[in-house]
């Protein structure tokens, strides 16, 4: 623009971190816990059984037991990552790719199975009862999580609100107007975009001309950091000190997990129509789950006994998972009016009485 | 085009190119429509062939699909947009009525609004929450638009056709069930089909159902099912809901006397409401029998394991059809 500067009103830098890089080797000062074996390998273990749950989910749709379902492979540091330092106090907000976050929650396998194949009672978590369910919308839910983040604030209770959402997601006005105020009203909450670079077909690049999503927080009036979200040591750490942050008073953050989404969008999609196999490959070589394998036998000794018998527990867990959801038996119908308010209305009871008859004729 | 014949999502391809070609002002916008052509490919091709100029991949932005083509269509565009499963269309509904459908009766036929909205509704497909929906009737009430179902692969060439050409804005819901299910000939004539008619699929004396978009091929069963049993049915595919044929309706029922209304979206205040207000209010001494209902619970949705607990079935129109016929 042909407009003479006279004073420069606004400056901001978004900075990147990372630790651990593609061959497993540390390239900066690991923060304190990453140091810790028994952690590293806590951390190991949910991504592998993470994938394990994956693999299962999209075999037990291939066989028609699962409804449609978005995977999380090449993914796993970022679901994991973010819910390390995350407390029973805080509060998930998940997108549907955060599988490996749900886990970590005390979300069974088996609810998580139920519902991806299209049963309710899914969401009915035993464990973390104020987790919300997966959100489908896109970045619908980011207002959701500014309510919680408030109710959080305006009870003095400690915990913070995470919400997590796709790269796709931050075009949503939802997402800026839940950013907006939680900057505003300094909330408790910390945003992570799953940056797996495609919404469906559409590149990061056709999504915004921002170089960064990081920086839409700084229009917000709050802090963006980017982290490689293939290291899982990279996202624990910065969503830990935004947790601390929220927590102690300092409002939000948003987390720009750079990530690469390695399966199809979902099990009705074929990514081969709008990207390259070559593309998909050279990010093979980045993947988490191998990079921290890495890690452990260069840095912890892990052995290959290790590694078989975890793969072993894992593939073990996740059958005991798929069995329990293949056993249960199905919702009775009438379930489908006995949720909706927490009185049945009248006008709702004859409808139910006729289901009922109905099913029994 | 061809005597095999086309699906439906073909045949809203189809129809888009040969918009498209005839009229350079009509453009298409929406989540992946572009390279991928579309999540069902109802807009395959429609890049390569026209360019980025005229298809445009938009980001994840309801409210912004909603908006943009109301500032394009004033400009003499004629946008025709996807949204890409009606569960993710009501943020758009801000857009739709506060602008899209007020923008000529506002400036007083200075400006106006040619947009089509189209967007895969209803359910029996087996897809993931909020993808199931059928919420026709939150339009049917909006004044200043219209809203078309096509119910088979030639209804969805000629009414496209016909919404796109529009002067006013069209929602045009796509039954996705329909959307593979059957082939039918289309020829690619761009002849459009009128909106505001309901047409009559099968004609009978002894009573009147009437249906739109997917929920005609439960409709047509039961018609089937009747017949075995001696009992003539008149099916009326209605086609617009908004403005509906009530003409064609209601001199159906001046015949046969009865009538059954069929939808998948929920009872109260669904569509059928206003079908049988109609009746009742203009029809009511043709009336041999209270006017019948059939249609989805009063219940969000289910997902896919109680989703054929929702819909209504064959045995459900024509349990219905039966009380009708018992009042002598
Ligand atoms: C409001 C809304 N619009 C459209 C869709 C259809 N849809 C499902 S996933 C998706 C892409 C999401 O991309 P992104 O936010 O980057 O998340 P990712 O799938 O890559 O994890 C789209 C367009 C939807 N679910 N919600």
């Amino acid at each position: 623009m042909q407009i003479e500067p006279t004073q420069v009103v606004a400056r901001f830098e978004i900075c990147r971190s990372g630790f651990i890089a593609a061959d497993g080797k540390v390239g900066a000062e690991l923060p304190a816990f990453a140091r810790e074996r028994a952690t590293l390998v806590a951390l190991y273990r949910s991504m592998v059984l993470t994938r394990a749950f994956d693999a299962k989910a999209v075999a037990l749709q291939r066989t028609g037991r699962l409804g449609t379902y978005a995977s999380s492979l090449g993914q796993e540091a970022v679901a994991v990552g973010l819910a390390h330092p995350m407390t029973p106090e805080d509060v998930l907000l998940p997108s549907f790719r955060e599988h490996g976050s749900q886990l970590m929650r005390g979300v069974s396998m088996k609810e998580l199975f139920l519902y991806w194949g299209g049963d309710e009672r899914g969401n009915d978590f035993a464990g973390p009862r104020r987790d919300f369910p997966v959100c489908i919308p896109i970045g619908s839910h980011a207002p959701h999580a500014a309510g919680v983040a408030l109710a959080l604030k305006l009870r003095g209770e400690g915990g913070a609100a995470v919400a997590v959402f796709g790269d796709g997601a931050t075009s949503k006005g939802d997402v800026y107007e839940a950013m907006n105020l939680a900057g505003a009203w300094q909330l408790p909450l910390v945003f992570v975009v799953n940056d797996n670079q495609w919404a469906i077909s559409v590149p990061r690049a056709a999504q915004t001309a921002a170089e960064t999503l990081a920086q839409k927080a700084i229009a917000a009036g709050f802090e963006g950091l980017q982290v490689d979200g293939n290291d899982v040591v990279a996202v624990a750490h910065a969503v830990g000190e935004a947790l601390r942050k929220a927590r102690s008073g300092g409002g939000p953050t948003l987390v720009e997990a750079l990530t690469y989404r390695l399966a199809d969008h979902t099990t009705v999609d074929d990514a081969s129509r709008y990207r390259d196999d070559a593309e998909v490959a050279g990010h093979w070589k980045e993947e988490p789950v191998a990079r921290l394998r890495a890690h452990l036998v260069a840095e912890h000794g892990w052995t290959k006994d290790e590694e078989e018998a975890l793969i072993e527990a894992c593939a073990a867990e996740v059958e005991a998972g798929s069995e329990a959801y293949l056993a249960q038996p199905p919702e009775p119908p009438e379930a489908i009016f006995d949720h909706l308010h927490a009185e049945l209305p009248t006008a709702l009871a004859g409808q139910r009485s006729r289901m009922l008859e109905e099913a029994a004729r | 085009m061809t005597a095999a014949g086309l699906t439906m999502v073909e045949a809203i391809d189809l129809a888009l190119a040969r918009a498209m070609a005839e009229d350079p002002t009509v453009v298409v916008l929406g989540e992946d429509v572009g390279k991928d052509g579309g999540v069902f490919r109802a807009t395959d091709g429609l890049l390569a062939r026209f360019g980025p100029q005229r298809v445009f991949d938009t980001p994840i932005s309801e409210a912004l699909i909603g908006g943009l083509p109301v500032g394009l269509a004033a400009m003499g565009f004629r946008p025709v947009v996807e949204i890409q499963f009606m569960g993710f269309i009501y943020p758009v509904i801000d857009q739709l009525v506060n602008h899209a459908a007020r923008l000529r009766n506002r400036t007083r036929g200075r400006l106006s609004c040619p947009m089509v909205l189209r967007a895969p509704y209803g359910g029996g497909i087996h897809a993931p929450e909020h993808h199931s929906e059928s919420m026709e009737a939150i339009f049917a009430h909006v004044p200043g638009i219209r809203v078309a179902i096509p119910s088979s692969p030639a209804k969805a060439y000629g009414l496209l056709l016909a919404a796109i050409r529009d002067p006013d804005p069209v929602v045009f819901l796509e039954p996705k069930r329909v959307y593979r299910a059957v082939r039918e000939p289309v020829s690619d004539d761009g002849r459009a089909l009128p909106l505001d008619r309901a047409f009559v699929l099968r004609q009978g004396g002894d009573l009147t159902l009437v249906s739109w978009g997917a929920m005609l091929v439960e409709t047509l069963a039961a018609a089937e099912a009747l017949a075995e049993e001696g009992v003539e049915a008149e099916v009326i595919d209605l086609a617009t809901l908004k403005y509906f044929d009530a003409d064609t309706v209601l001199g159906s029922v001046a015949r046969t006397g009865r009538c059954v209304i069929v939808h998948e979206a929920p009872l109260t205040a669904g569509f059928g409401a206003e079908i049988a207000a109609r009746l009742a209010g203009e029809g009511l001494m043709h009336l041999l029998a209270p006017v019948e209902r059939v249609a989805g619970w009063d219940t969000v949705m289910p997902l896919p394991k109680l989703e054929s607990r929702y819909m209504p079935s064959a045995e459900r129109i024509v349990a219905a059809a039966r009380r009708a016929l018992e009042y002598r």
